[in-house]
């Protein structure tokens, strides 16, 4: 089985006077429909980690295999490229544009690949809202929205141009345990249900029981012992 | 609708408030330079209009640009013996050939020609005595290239046909001499031929110095006095296409080796002046919308600013750089737009306004309206500007967020 998201002996270092190493040599491959957890101090990379996963970020060295395609020859665009078509991110915070409706903020990335006209990319992200249970707010603006309802958003605008990979830093670390509950599943559901990848970082150990797969980070390395508390 | 241009918007209507100011920056701007620009350029044609209506668009003389040759300098003597002192050959002065001549012109398109004798002559009357230029005629010619038939007050260039002792001056002369139509006074040329001529006609050009030395005669009769047979040393012409002036008087002094003076050469030093006056005044109408690009330069920039973690956004969700610089540089374009188009709008009520504006200039009797050029040339100038401003004062801005790199925002954010 190939893997649709691998890692080998990634490195990142952030140049400077006294130069800073977030990523310290980690490899890890990820298959189809995983439902993946980062887990760590605070701290430890695990952000860092996920933006090298995510081609966000470029590694100071080792490679990034994102569907079979090694990205380390690609440039900005390219990567911004892979990012549209096969990735999808949700944030800590919901990063959503203030200025702009829920179904505007969803259809932007639809938008911008420009494969659907104006309102078959309406009607895909009123559908992916009805999943997500947030087809209701679809009108209003984010700061009208609760927190719960913000993330779920999120994770709708993340899957708006069917990605491969959902990529999810601290998602429910910003909510109360019953919506964090409500997103887990969700997340939990994309992965098992959807078969989309999902490589969630968290600090929430309840979040984490529910993942297939756990990977501790320790001081940028991987550290198969670290258990959470 | 393009996704880069909705962000735009949404920016750009987000912030009204600044967005207005900037906006206004423009519109004044545009409306601005139209008006001076417009009423610069207005009273410039003004000018050249009646530079080019009272003088004649070419005038072909007897002169030559370079000394004819000597005999002498022919025989190519130069190089062993140097002759000194030479003594020019004495030649009758005037357009050699003018017939010819005249008839190469006249085949011409476009053009009228009158052929003129022009020399000084001393008039008297009544034991008065004024040096003149007194200018031989062909009456129906002469009616074709000069304005002189329209100024007329009393008579008329034509009466010279009917009496040949006939003589039109101008008003300025008669008052001097204190006399009327049909009054006789004595003609006396340099070369002492003297002859009685009677007042046939009186013009008025409101040029004092015209109307107080300048006089006409029939040709053949200017061709006796000054003793000059069948000779003349000008041909007046004018075009149909006044800025056609300078090549077609390049062609005909090739074809007839004489000197043309178009009136673009005549007045060059006074069309210098011009240019550096439309230099200066495009220089001042610009600078105000290069003030007007600040403002939208400022605005954007507090955008960008504000904005940082938009962008970012954008970016991680794979918008390119190009697509971000995109965004701002539709932002200058829409303020760039909608402000040119009511700076049009305005530039033009405030040249309407312009337009009615009377005023008495000093030396003219006449109140007169400010000139106004409503030309196609100056809106479009106005609007390229403006855009050029807009465009360039988004560029930074524009540069700067297309640089955001997301990765950096979301540290700081986490
Ligand atoms: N701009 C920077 N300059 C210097 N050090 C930095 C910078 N950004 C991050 N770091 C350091 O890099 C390390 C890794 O940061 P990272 O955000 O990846 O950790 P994390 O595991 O996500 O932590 P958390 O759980 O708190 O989110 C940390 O020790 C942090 O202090
Ligand atoms: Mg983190």
């Amino acid at each position: 089985m190939s893997a649709v998201l691998r890692a080998e002996n990634l490195v990142r270092i952030l140049p400077g006077e006294v130069p800073v190493t977030l990523v310290n040599d980690i490899s890890l491959a990820i298959e189809r429909g995983e439902f993946i957890c980062i887990m760590g101090p605070s701290g430890s990379g695990k952000s860092s980690l996920l933006y090298l996963l995510g081609l966000l970020d470029v590694p100071t060295s080792g490679q990034v295999w994102l569907d079979g395609e090694e990205t380390s020859r690609y440039g900005e665009d390219d990567l911004a490229n892979r990012r549209l078509e096969k990735l999808g991110f949700v944030f800590q915070f919901h990063f959503l544009l203030a200025e702009f409706t829920v179904i505007d903020n969803v259809t932007l990335p639809i938008r911008r690949l420009g494969r659907l006209n104006a309102s078959a990319a309406r009607a895909r992200g009123l559908e992916l809202l009805d999943r997500l249970g947030v087809v209701e707010q679809s009108a209003k603006y984010p700061h009208q929205l609760s927190g719960g309802q913000r993330q779920r958003v999120a994770i709708a605008r993340a899957l708006a141009n069917d990605p491969l990979i959902l990529l999810a830093d601290e998602p429910t670390g910003n909510l109360d345990s019953a919506s964090g509950g409500t997103v887990r599943q969700i997340l939990k559901d994309l992965a098992h249900e959807m078969g989309k990848t999902v490589v969630a970082v968290t600090h929430d150990a309840s979040f984490a029981a529910a993942a297939d797969r756990r990977i501790g980070i320790v001081d940028g390395k991987i550290d198969a012992d670290w258990r959470p508390g | 609708m393009r996704i880069q241009l909705q962000v735009a918007l949404t920016h750009l209507t987000g912030r009204r408030r600044q967005t207005l100011v900037s906006l206004t920056g423009v519109v004044l701007g545009v409306a601005f330079f139209l008006a001076v620009s417009s009423l610069m350029r207005g009273s410039e044609q003004d000018f050249i209009k009646r530079l080019v209506d009272n003088s004649p668009h070419i005038t072909v003389s007897d002169e030559v640009r370079r000394p004819r040759t000597q005999p002498a300098e022919r025989r190519g003597i130069d190089g062993a013996v140097k002759i000194r002192n030479l003594k020019p050959q004495t030649e009758t002065r005037g357009i050699r050939g003018y017939r010819e001549k005249l008839a190469l012109i006249e085949a011409a398109p476009g053009l009228r020609v009158a052929p003129v004798l022009v020399g000084s002559a001393v008039l008297t009357f009544a034991g008065r005595e004024e040096g003149v230029t007194l200018s031989g005629i062909v009456p129906k010619t002469m009616k074709t290239v000069s304005t002189i038939q329209d100024k007329m007050i009393a008579g008329s260039l034509d009466a010279l046909d009917v009496n040949p002792n006939g003589i039109v001056i101008g008003t300025g002369l008669a008052e001097k001499f204190n006399l009327g139509l049909g009054r006789n006074l004595t003609v006396v040329a340099a070369s002492g031929a003297s002859r009685a001529m009677k007042v046939v006609g009186l013009f008025r050009t409101g040029n004092a110095s015209v109307d107080e030395t300048q006089t006409f005669t029939l040709l053949k009769r200017a061709q006796v006095l000054f003793e000059r047979p069948n000779r003349v040393n000008r041909f007046l012409i004018q075009l149909d296409d006044a800025y056609a002036a300078r090549a077609v008087a390049h062609r005909i002094e090739d074809a007839t080796g004489d000197k043309s003076v178009s009136w673009v050469e005549a007045s060059e030093d006074i069309l210098s002046v011009l240019v550096v006056r439309n230099i200066i005044m495009y220089s001042v109408v610009a600078a105000i919308l290069v003030v007007a690009s600040f403002g939208i330069y400022n605005t954007l920039s507090t955008i960008v600013l504000e904005k940082t973690h938009d962008i970012a956004i954008l970016k991680s969700m794979g918008f390119h750089a190009r697509d971000v610089r995109l965004i701002f540089l539709f932002e200058g374009v829409i303020i760039g737009l909608i402000g040119s188009l009511f700076g049009l709008a305005m530039g033009a009520g405030l040249m309407h306004v312009l337009s009615l504006v009377q005023i008495k200039p000093p030396g003219v009797s006449e109140k007169v309206f400010l000139p106004i050029w409503w030309g196609a040339q100056q809106f479009a100038l106005a609007t390229a500007f403006a855009m050029t401003s807009c465009i360039l004062a988004a560029w930074l801005p524009a540069r700067r967020a297309g640089r955001v790199h997301p990765v950096e925002i979301l540290r700081g954010a986490a």
